[in-house]
């Protein structure tokens, strides 16, 4: 089942995807163009890997970790499909990353990983949008660069993990403006789904809907003003998103 | 008397409370029911926020792995399941004989602030808490430090908010804590690096605070340590004290 959260003529929405159309918890059937879309389930604590993907890690001449390097994302960082995602004027290097997100299902604590995937809801797509003109070496990366209003778009769908059989095999791609950019597959993970689950849950108590962003492979392209991106990964479908101007927001 | 906010507990809405004050007990409140974390939005701790952390750091702040003084306010999330309440026990490490006490004044805010000069910034205030940011020591703040700052308990907060209006002046405030009673540190807001105001304006420009979410204005340096068994208070002027005692770990919080 592929559920999402909308909002219909006013009102908020849980909704399934009902072929090319969403059917709402009454049973009314709604054009997916009639919609706009939140981020799949309201993020509880949401988690980041830095440098989980070999081959990014080395794109960005770094050795992948020992161990996890994983920061934090507050409320103000989501967007919905099709959202739109603020660049300011004065940035030179912003760039998309496109990352399996896994949505936690119920609370637990010292998860073992052979175990872990009992705590998994489902699965969705973010872009993880870094902004790397704002990096500086305290927390690296600080919430400057990955906290930012608007930078996380999430979604379309909380994709139920009986859905999909193998996370650790799923192919991720991006484009900008109909050109492919970003190429790679889950099975690249430094650290795999199982062992993030294990490994955050060992010092802190895991919840229902918090996320875990896993990193994001080779391929970094940066955007601009106007770029049509989406974020793509197998069985998952497709996340819209564009960047416009911070001159709108002053 | 001073107007506050709590939630008593059994009780999800915060409300109202009444503090007084008298030279024996310190500020209290006019309820005696037991309270809960004031608190539900997100938490944002502010490192390096006190001249003295800075001073500190000193020519370090210009070598690896840091390299330059930092520019833009470094902010870090204390999450869910880091809150606790005044009084309610601070699970302790297994892995540590020790936990750092980080004595931070708390803003808290009453309405979305996205984008807002430091004179707007102060129509945004709610109120403000005590919130003692716990983590287990850790050498430097190149990376995040989640697996030392966001464990279960970890952010004790309360035990209520004063409000803006009846609060002291959040940039002259003096900071006490006490471990078993002892005074351990005492520190003012006279020395933050961004005043109150200044820190909400330059994070709003990047960072929108929701209705309920918390700023901490920063800890100051040479934070006390606390061991097992310890009980631990922080007192600020005017807003009160926040006391929790550290418990083994299995029988700590959700």
């Amino acid at each position: 089942m592929k559920r999402a959260r909308i909002v219909v003529d006013g009102a908020i929405h849980e909704a399934v995807e009902y072929g090319e159309q969403l059917q709402l918890l009454n049973g009314r059937l709604v054009a997916k163009s009639d919609v706009q879309w939140l981020p799949p389930v309201v993020p509880g604590t949401v988690f980041a890997l830095g440098l989980n993907y070999a081959d990014h890690a080395k794109e960005l001449s770094f050795q992948a970790p020992e161990e996890p390097l994983v920061f934090l994302k507050g409320p103000n960082t989501f967007v919905g499909h099709h959202g739109k995602t603020v660049r300011p004027d004065e940035a030179k290097h912003m760039h998309y990353e496109c990352e399996l997100a896994v949505i936690i299902g119920k609370q637990g604590k010292n998860i073992p990983r052979s175990e872990a995937f009992d705590y998994v809801a489902g699965y969705t797509i973010a872009n993880d949008y870094a902004i790397r003109d704002y990096l500086e070496n305290y927390y690296r990366p600080n919430l400057r660069v990955k906290s930012r209003d608007t930078c996380t778009p999430i979604g379309p769908y909380l994709v139920d993990a009986s859905d999909i059989p193998d996370p650790m095999n799923l192919t991720l791609k991006t484009t900008v403006n109909g050109t492919v950019t970003q190429t790679g597959t889950t099975e690249d993970m430094v650290f795999s789904v199982p062992v993030l689950i294990e490994y955050l849950s060992s010092f802190m108590t895991l919840n229902k809907n918090d996320i875990i962003l896993t990193g994001t492979p080779e391929g970094l392209a940066k955007v601009y003003e106007g770029d049509q991106v989406i974020t793509e990964i197998e069985g998952l479908g497709q996340l819209h998103n564009t960047i416009i101007s911070d001159r709108l927001e002053r | 008397m001073a107007k506050a906010y709590g939630r008593i507990q059994g009780n999800a809405q915060v409300q109202n409370l009444w503090l007084q004050s008298s030279s024996y007990t310190g500020i209290f409140a006019t309820t005696t029911a037991p309270l809960d974390c004031p608190v539900e939005g997100c938490v944002y701790g502010t490192a390096l926020n006190y001249q003295g952390e800075l001073a500190k750091l000193g020519p370090k702040l210009h070598e690896k792995p840091y390299l330059a003084p930092p520019k833009a306010p470094i902010l870090y999330i204390k999450p869910k399941n880091t809150l606790i309440a005044h009084e309610t026990p601070i699970p302790f490490p297994e892995d540590s004989n020790y936990l750092e006490v980080g004595a931070a004044l708390g803003i808290v805010f009453k309405e979305q602030v996205t984008n807002v000069s430091p004179s707007e910034a102060w129509e945004k205030i709610l109120g403000f808490t005590i919130v003692n940011d716990l983590c287990v020591p850790h050498d430097n703040i190149h990376r995040p430090a989640v697996k030392y700052n966001a464990r279960d308990g970890y952010c004790p907060i309360g035990p209520w908010i004063v409000d803006r209006d009846d609060a002291p002046n959040p940039d002259s405030v003096a900071i006490r804590v006490y471990v078993n009673d002892e005074l351990q540190q005492t520190s003012n807001t006279k020395q933050l690096v961004r005043n109150v105001r200044q820190l909400i304006s330059d994070v709003s420009t990047f960072l929108s605070f929701n209705p309920g979410d918390v700023l901490l204005v920063g800890t100051p340096e040479n934070r006390p340590l606390i061991q097992h068994g310890d009980t631990v208070s922080i007192e600020i002027e005017g807003i009160g004290m926040l006391t929790n005692t550290t418990a083994v770990s299995k029988e700590g919080v959700q």
